[in-house]
């Protein structure tokens, strides 16, 4: 049942994953990438973190991924792209390099690890217990890294307010306009 | 994962005391009947809603109404879909035919999946915990109890914006455009504000669980209503309305400007499809609200009275509750459509970030304090006293905040 769980939800992340590298339009290739938080999600699921899994969907799937729709939609660049046209000559050399080196390190990562891994304390599967336990680490153990996440991303949203405004410096006769 | 087989894969369905124990027929069967019992009751539920809002706003509208098929009219909602089915399905020339495909299915099924884990009855009377026993099992009068509860019909409500989202950018036409642009930032921003009232209930609860969340209110002064103080269900009630698109908050869909909103482009079985689904949203988020703030389908117990169905076995008691609760709220949202006028865009806007987040957000932080003065035994007049002048500054800053910003877009001289 765990193997078969396992497959399923590994398909849907790689079909999903190769999804948003192979759909030439950017709405279906969001789509492969929520495909691909599905998956994530059932994996947390078959490892007892129920609570991982309700919020990478609402976190990611809802948020997220709506966002970068909301933004295809608006900018409309929801139409395929000429790729024959290089913007950045050396990006596709360069990102071949890097995915090769990502699934090296992953995979000798994987390999030298996979007896030394040590298995966390079995975690009780019904009630809120799990809940708890991830609070009592966030606010206690964790908490400074908690702050500080919450300080960069308001530094972030503060950062993208000033920069997408446009700072209109006109002659103080000068009042019409939109 | 060393778990036994079959219980990690399960375990997001299965808290129910029905599962526990290895895979036995009688369980299997139970589940299965729970399934046909919601899908049914769903369905024809939503028939009934259907029938029962054209009813009321007609006769808040002095006319007669659907009054042809069958006693009162009732059947015309079945009428009306046997209709639709045999409605060619088209599809636009300009679409993206698997997405045009894929939409309706994405805004239906979220909403029948909310049903599983709403508490639909149970034996609650003489403070029992609502289980009840079926052919020798113990079991809930719900589909699933899953440990995450509440956050589920979050998690869903969020893949329900996927339909209208895809829905309008797949029909591609300029109208079903405009009307999911407009839905998705309404169902966005108002989420904040859904979320924040609904963690002031966890707080009080104390469990994600929906069966624990109605377990807790026993009595009236329980109910999270009364334990909450008010604010969070006038919030949550507001934002509710705002999530399904219904007026006074149907922008999405405003007739006058968009034609149909994001369904324009759809036909036959995919239309009835997103017709079905907002329907029965509304009933499953009153289901909703019923659980989270009125005890769900828990008797009105006040000290020590309840006010009990005597004739009744405990167990459909409970179902007779909550639905007597769910029907207040079905009619509070067709007064609601028949009564109001729609809201402006930006006056939408500002009520969901400069009124309700706020103010949920507060509210929030003022039942955590006196939670935390409550453990730690301080006065509880000067914990409420302090947050309040706390939260008072807050709000000095955040409206000074507006009216500078306000001056500023004035000066540019901005449209809004």
């Amino acid at each position: 049942m765990d193997l078969v769980v396992f497959v399923l939800a590994s398909a849907m992340v790689i079909a999903g994953a190769l999804g948003v590298v192979v759909f030439r339009n950017p709405v279906h290739a969001a789509l492969g990438l929520v495909l691909t938080l599905f998956g994530v999600a059932v994996h947390f699921v078959a490892m007892e973190a129920h609570f991982l899994a309700a919020v990478q969907v609402i976190v990611y799937a809802g948020a997220i991924v709506v966002l970068f729709l909301f933004v295809i939609m608006l900018l409309g660049v929801d139409r395929a792209e000429d790729l024959s046209i290089e913007p950045i000559p050396i990006q596709r050399p360069l990102a071949a390099v890097v995915g090769a080196g990502t699934v090296v390190l992953v995979g000798t990562a994987v390999v030298r690890t996979r007896d030394t891994i040590a298995r966390g304390p079995e975690l009780e599967a019904s009630g809120d217990s799990n809940i708890r336990l991830l609070a009592r680490n966030l606010f206690s153990d964790q908490v400074l890294a908690f702050e500080l996440t919450s300080v960069l991303l308001i530094v972030a949203v503060a950062g993208t307010v000033l920069l997408t405004r446009k700072q209109k410096r006109r002659p103080e006769h000068d009042g019409g306009g939109s | 994962m060393t778990v036994a087989p079959g219980s990690s894969a399960l375990s997001l369905v299965a808290v129910d005391p029905l599962l526990d124990g290895g895979l036995r027929w009688t369980p299997l069967l139970i589940v299965g009947l729970k399934v046909l019992v919601i899908f049914v009751l769903g369905l024809v539920g939503t028939m009934f809603m259907v029938w029962f809002e054209r009813k009321v706003v007609a006769g808040m509208q002095n006319r007669v109404g659907p009054n042809k098929a069958g006693p009162f009219g009732i059947l015309q909602t079945l009428a009306d879909g046997t209709k639709l089915f045999f409605k060619e399905i088209l599809s636009p020339a300009k679409s993206d035919p698997w997405i045009f495909r894929l939409a309706p299915f994405l805004a239906f099924v979220p909403a029948f999946l909310v049903w599983s884990v709403i508490p639909l009855g149970g034996d609650f009377t003489e403070g029992r915990d609502g289980t009840v026993t079926w052919f020798g099992e113990v079991t809930r009068v719900q589909l699933a109890d899953p440990p995450i509860g509440i956050l589920l019909v979050l998690a869903l409500s969020s893949v329900a914006v996927y339909g209208v989202m895809l829905a309008g950018w797949s029909s591609g036409s300029k109208y079903p455009l405009l009307g999911s642009v407009r839905a998705t930032a309404q169902m966005i921003s108002y989420e904040a504000a859904l979320g924040l009232s609904l963690a002031a209930v966890l707080l009080t609860a104390g469990t994600l669980s929906t069966s624990g969340i109605v377990a807790g209110q026993a009595s009236l002064s329980n109910w999270n209503i009364v334990a909450t103080g008010f604010v969070p269900f006038a919030v949550f009630l507001v934002a509710v309305t705002a999530e399904l698109n219904r007026p006074p908050f149907d922008l999405v869909e405003a007739e006058q400007e968009l034609v149909g909103g994001f369904h324009t482009e759809y036909s036959g079985i995919p239309f009835a499809l997103f017709y079905l689904a907002e329907f029965m949203n509304t009933i499953t988020m009153s289901a909703i609200v019923v659980t989270l703030f009125l005890g769900g389908p828990q008797p009105i117990t006040i000290g020590e009275t309840t006010l009990s169905i005597g004739f009744l076995p405990g167990a459909l008691e409970g179902t007779v509750w909550f639905v007597l609760k769910l029907l207040i709220f079905l009619y509070v949202f067709v007064w609601l459509r028949a009564t109001l006028p729609r809201l402006r865009y930006d006056q939408l806007m500002d009520l969901g970030w400069k009124v309700m987040i706020p103010i949920s957000l507060g509210w929030f932080l003022l039942l955590a304090a006196i939670r935390v003065g409550d453990a730690n035994d301080w006065n509880p007049v000067a914990v409420v006293v302090i947050s309040l002048v706390g939260l008072g500054l807050g709000y000095l800053m955040f409206s000074a905040a507006l009216r500078v910003s306000a001056r500023n877009r004035e000066r540019e001289g901005a449209m809004f």
